[in-house]
This record gives structure tokens, C-alpha cells and sequence, in this order.
């Protein structure tokens, strides 16, 4: 789960990171309050989770509390990737000597998490990564000691040759870690870190992505989560417990376990349909789970045909089959549905489907070949 | 023969009264696995009922995998307790000296796993998972989830990251002929204790065992270290299927492991690094059985 740049924030100040102050509003007014308290020049931010904020218009400096006014009158209602922006953060401009990028991942090869640190702060690290990679200083830390001082010293040595930056720096650095492995965190980073001419560091972006498996263990920061942020439809399908990924094709696809979910979504495209979407009901499914399924897969007007594919292990084909004709009974389906079912009492899952006049198929290939046909007819006609 | 479990496999469940547990627990009772004991701390003392289905007696609920350990010799555990209590629970496994540890739960944190793996390396155990449906011996032993009515005894030794898509492989194997040594999956998170190199080691020394299958997925490198290690040290033909060649990037496919991050983790990378070691994959999971039948043909000329 992302969460938002000022959210971030106030984590890294809590673990006691300098940052640069700032405070969130959701109207022009707001702003120009916060941008008159303060008597400096601020920036304006939008709170989205997309990367090119800059880019996009969404992030403004501003001399006068009018000026900020006036920008934020413009970034509030606006659309970056797809997202509507209702929230901006108004931080006091800092002064910028030189800019540094720190931050920790867990990674997957040493199966620890990485500190990264490099001076080529405020551009994407993937991209450093890419181009200079030289320019990138990395520690895989063992979780069972935490960063230590003289790794922490390293990396800040890496950044800033004089020894009172290096030591703020590697203060942040550890900081940030203690931050990191308490919020639960795959990823946490600052970028910037801004050297100012007086030699002070301050962090004046950060982000942060809290692991979705320890949310129940940080009921506080699952507070965090903003819907605005996600497709209707997968908001939806969180609270019902389904893992849905929405995506721009027409076969809607319901398919238990994540990797015959992906197998399907290949094999719809391998017969030159598209998948509208990635949905997998998970391994002891209920009837209730399949209910849910499709009234979030037909709720989603591009859908013009759906597709079940179920292998019976410990998913029971006729909980499927139940849910499928409960859910027809509730909401008529305006799409034809072509359903593979096999595996763990299959007959009485056919016999259930036959009851509300629908059939099924045992073969995979089969049956996705079938509802890209009707894809294919349905344009043709 | 087998990998990792065999006919003197003697099983512990961890969280054996829970919803997940009791089910799986009678499943392999079923299916002829030595269930040994049960642990559900608070239930030490009790029994748990085998069921109608099998002659198997009661299997006696410790407090404790030490405590269970020492009264019936268990030597491999597997364990369904919920994800915020299983790094615990692989632990406490590992601690007592358990040297195979599955861990089935889905959902476990991963900077947990960053603290266990290493302590499980340390006690010397292997564990495979977690979010993982376990393995299977056919007709000799199954511990964890995969269905025993899809798989067959014989000599194909499978590797997976996925579940589902697992038995859709498998059931696809028995139909055509094709049965298994052993099926493992290792699971769909980004940390596993097991990883494919281990699986197709093993399946190189395992005499029974003429030809692998490998089913992995978008997400990380783990693929590609594979198909490097195929191509050094594995004498036998190893096929393969990749699931994920259209889901988007930056975005989790269910398993917290399957994401493309930025241009890596890709299907199309891991297709090309496994076509650069001869390990055919399949574009449908149909065409894994086809390749696998050319490849064992040949195989079986260049030996004749």
C-alpha cells in the first residue's frame, strides 16, 4: 500500500528525520493560510500516488500567499496519470546546495533490506541505476542487528566528504531504517535530501510503501489508505477479499490462484482476445466470494464476455457453480458466460449449472478459445 | 525414489486444529502420510480425530514442536497458522531441529521472512514455502496441499511457484502419461526458503527422476539463475512455462512476488534467459506436455 508524500512525512519526523515543514490542505483558502503563516516561499504539492508530479503541473513554488493561492486553485481538481488531485501539501521552500537520494528496499536476491544512497538526489533511482550506476553506494543489512553506525557512516561518507554532513546524514540514514522496519515498510526513500547552504540537511520529498501483509499488525497506518487513490472497482474487490486488477481489455476473467489467473489472462491474449481484468477468488471460495466476483467483473461496462476458469483442489467446483447461479438469479447477465470447471466434485457442479441451464467445459484451452470466439463475433456482427 | 520426503517421512502439523489445518491434516492422512503429531498451544494432551476416511489412529496435540518432537520423532513439519504467527512458527521448527519445515500460510510479512530465513539457514533446515501448496510423492507421501487424485507415480520431478496453475500442469502430466517423483511448489512470495536452483539439484541427484518441469512466473530473477544453473550443471531435460507474459508492470499479481518492477522480472526475460539454457517453454500450459515428450525423445536416443 502507498501512501501519500505528506503521510510519509510525518513517519520520518516521528522517527525523528529533519524534514521540511509543511502542512496539507484541500482548498485554495487552505493553502493561502498555510503560505501566509509561514511569511516564506512555499511549494505546492500535489498528494497523488503517481511519479511525475513534476511534470505534470503538479508542483508549484510560490513567492506570495496569492501566488499560492493561484496555484493551488489550478493543481486541486487536477488529473495526474488518471488521478484527481484533492489534497496539497504546502512546504516552505528550502534552500538547495546539493541534492542526495537515500533509501531502503527489500531485495529479493540477498533477501535483506538494501540502503541505498546517491549523490544524484531528485531524479528517479531507477534511472540512475541505468545510466550511472556507479554513482549508486548500496548495504545489505542483516535485519537481526539493524544498520549499524559504521555502515551508516559508509554510505553518508559516499555522499558528503565533510565529516559534519557525513554525520547527519548517517543519523537520517539510520533514522529512516528504524522508520522503515516499524512502519513495516518494502520500501521507504527520501529524494531529496537537500544539503542547504548552511550545511543542515533536510528530507523535502519521501515516499513510502507499507507491505499489505502487515497491515493488520499497524492498524494505524492501514488507517492511511485513501480510496480516491484506487479503481472503484478494486476498492471493491479488496473488502470482498478478492484480488482484482483492473486492465483494458473485453474477456472478463474469474479464476482461482494467481497463477492460473496470469496463465488465463496469456492464454486469452495468445487467442487474440483481450483480458479485461486479473481475478483470482482465492482457494477455499464460498459461494459468496463468486457472488462478489461477478458483480464486480460485469459492473465494468468494456466486459463482453465472461470467463471462469476453476481447477477443484481445495476450491469445491460446486461452491463455484452455487455462487454462479445465485449470482444470475440476483443480476441477469447481459454478456455470455463460458465456464471451465474441473477438479474436486465436478459433477455436482455440472448438474448445479445444468439446473439454471448453463454448461461447462473441463478443458482450459477449450474453453478459453470459446470466449474469445464470442469476443470476435460479437465485433463481427 | 523422491525429493525431500519420502516413505520414512514422519509428519508434524503446526496448527493442526485450526479451520486449514484439520482439513489438510485428514487429506493426508488419506492419502497414507505418517501424521506423527499435531501442535496447538493450549491443546497438548488432546487428540486429534483422523476421520472415517482411513484406519489411521488418533494423532496425538502437543503444546509445543518440542514437545512433540521428542515423543514421536517428527522430521519434517508443516504448518498452517496464521500469517502474522508463522515466522514464529518456522522458528520454532528450526530451533528444535526439524530439518524440513513447509509453511503453507499465505500473507506472511515479508521483513518476517528476512528475519527467518537466515535463522533457518543457521539451524541448518530447509524450508520450503511459505505461500506455498507444499509437495507430494505420489502414492508415498504428501505433505501440504496439492490434490493427490491429479497426480501419478513416475518419472518427471516438477518445481513451481504457483498453486493452481500447478495442478492444472500436473493433472495435465498424469492425463497424457507423464507421472511424478515429486511435485514441489515453493511458493509466490518475494522470500522463500526454497528456491527452483534447489529443486533441480535435487532432481539431478534423485536416480528416479528422467526430466524436470519448471513453472515460474513474472517477478525477480530467480528464473534466470535457474536457467543459468540448467545450462552448467543439469544433465537431464528440463521444460518449462512462465505465467504473466500480459500483466502490467508495477503491479502485484496476487502473489506478492509476481510484479514487474521497472524493466525487470519480466516473462519475456525469463523466456529468453530459459530458451538461452535449452529449456523449451511452453506459450500454453498445453504445450508443456508436447515439449516435454520431444525433449524425453530425444533424450532417450542420445542414450540408446
Amino acid at each position: 500500500m502507498d501512501i501519500h508524500e505528506y503521510q510519509a512525512k510525518d513517519l520520518l519526523r516521528r522517527a525523528g528525520v529533519p524534514v521540511q515543514p509543511g502542512e496539507v490542505a484541500d482548498t485554495p483558502s487552505g493553502v493561502e493560510a498555510i503560505a501566509t503563516r509561514y511569511g516564506t516561499m512555499v511549494v505546492v504539492k500535489a498528494q497523488v500516488h503517481a511519479g511525475g508530479r513534476g511534470k505534470a503541473g503538479g508542483v508549484k513554488l510560490a513567492k506570495t500567499p496569492a501566488e499560492a493561492r493561484a496555484h493551488a486553485e489550478r493543481i486541486l481538481g487536477m488529473s495526474i496519470k488518471g488521478l484527481v488531485v484533492t489534497r496539497v501539501l504546502v512546504a516552505q521552500a528550502a534552500d538547495i546546495a546539493s541534492e542526495s537520494y537515500v533509501g531502503i528496499i527489500v531485495d529479493r536476491v540477498s533477501k535483506r533490506p538494501v540502503v541505498m544512497v546517491s549523490p544524484a538526489g531528485g531524479i528517479d533511482i531507477e534511472e540512475v541505476a541505468a545510466t550511472t550506476p556507479h554513482r549508486i553506494r548500496k548495504v545489505a543489512v542483516d535485519p537481526r542487528y539493524g544498520l549499524q553506525p559504521f555502515e551508516a557512516m559508509q554510505l553518508a561518507f559516499f555522499l558528503y566528504r565533510d565529516v559534519h554532513r557525513a554525520r547527519a546524514a548517517a543519523r537520517i540514514l539510520r533514522q529512516l531504517y528504524e522508520a522503515f522496519i516499524d512502519s513495516g515498510a518494502s520500501l521507504a526513500e527520501i529524494n531529496p535530501l537537500v544539503s542547504t547552504p548552511t550545511g543542515d540537511l533536510v528530507a523535502v520529498d519521501a515516499k513510502i510503501s507499507i507491505d499489505d501483509n502487515e497491515l493488520d499488525r499497524h492498524p494505524e497506518l492501514a488507517a492511511l489508505r485513501d480510496e480516491s487513490a484506487e479503481a472503484p472497482s478494486e476498492t471493491d474487490a479488496r473488502k470482498a477479499n478478492l484480488t482484482f486488477i483492473k486492465l483494458e481489455g473485453n474477456v472478463g476473467c474469474v479464476v482461482n490462484g494467481a497463477g492460473l489467473a496470469m496463465a488465463t489472462m496469456d492464454l486469452v491474449k495468445y487467442y487474440g482476445g483481450e483480458p479485461a481484468n486479473f481475478l483470482d477468488i482465492g482457494g477455499s471460495s464460498n459461494p459468496e466470494k463468486v457472488v462478489n466476483a461477478l458483480r464486480i467483473i460485469t459492473s465494468d461496462p468494456q466486459v463482453r464476455v465472461i470467463l471462469f476458469n476453476i481447477f477443484g483442489g481445495i476450491t469445491r467446483t460446486d461452491d463455484v457453480a452455487n455462487g454462479i447461479v445465485t449470482a444470475i438469479r440476483q443480476h441477469p447477465l447481459r454478456v455470455p458466460i463460458v465456464i471451465r470447471l474441473t477438479g474436486t466434485n465436478e459433477h455436482e457442479a455440472v448438474r448445479i449449472l445444468a439446473s439454471a441451464g448453463l454448461s461447462a467445459v473441463t478443458d482450459m484451452d477449450e474453453a478459453v478459445r470459446a470466449a474469445v470466439a464470442l469476443v470476435g463475433a460479437e465485433t463481427a456482427a | 525414489m523422491s525429493i525431500f520426503i519420502d516413505r520414512d517421512t514422519r509428519l508434524l502439523v503446526q496448527g493442526i486444529t485450526g479451520r486449514d489445518g484439520s482439513f489438510h491434516t485428514r487429506q493426508m492422512l488419506e492419502y497414507g502420510t505418517a501424521v506423527v503429531a499435531g501442535v496447538t498451544p493450549g491443546k497438548g494432551g488432546q487428540t486429534f480425530d483422523a476421520g472415517s476416511a482411513t484406519t489411521a489412529p488418533p494423532v496425538p496435540i502437543f503444546d509445543t514442536v518440542a514437545d512433540a518432537a521428542e515423543a514421536t520423532g517428527a522430521n519434517v513439519s508443516v504448518i498452517y497458522v496464521p500469517p502474522l504467527f508463522a515466522a514464529d512458527a518456522i522458528m520454532e521448527a528450526a530451533a528444535v531441529g526439524i530439518p524440513l519445515i513447509v509453511c503453507i500460510t499465505e500473507g506472511v510479512p515479508v521483513l518476517d521472512m528476512t528475519r527467518v530465513y537466515p535463522f533457518v539457514r543457521d539451524h541448518g533446515a530447509r524450508l520450503i514455502g511459505p505461500n506455498c501448496p507444499g509437495l507430494i510423492s505420489p502414492s508415498v507421501c504428501k505433505v501440504g496441499i496439492i490434490p493427490g487424485r491429479i497426480c501419478a507415480p513416475g518419472p518427471v520431478g516438477l518445481v513451481s511457484r504457483s498453486g493452481t496453475l500447478t495442478y492444472e500442469l500436473v493433472d495435465q502430466l498424469t492425463r497424457a502419461g507423464f507421472g511424478q517423483t515429486t511435485c514441489v511448489g515453493i511458493g509466490g512470495d518475494p522470500i522463500n526458503g526454497t528456491n527452483f536452483i534447489d529443486c533441480l539439484a535435487a532432481f539431478e541427484a534423485d536416480e528416479a527422476t528422467t526430466a524436470v518441469v519448471m513453472i515460474g512466473e513474472i517477478g525477480g530473477t530467480d528464473e534466470q539463475e535457474a536457467a543459468r544453473f540448467v545450462s552448467m550443471h543439469m544433465s537431464k531435460p528440463v521444460v518449462g512455462f512462465i505465467a504473466g507474459r500480459t500483466a502490467p508492470p508495477g503491479r502485484r499479481m496476487g502473489h506478492a512476488g509476481a510484479i514487474i518492477s521497472g524493466a525487470t522480472g519480466t516473462a519475456a526475460e525469463k523466456v529468453h534467459a530459459m530458451a538461452e539454457a535449452a529449456i523449451p517453454v511452453g506459450d500454453r500450459p498445453v504445450d508443456v506436455v508436447t515439449l516435454l515428450r520431444e525433449r524425453l525423445a530425444v533424450a532417450g536416443r542420445g542414450a540408446a
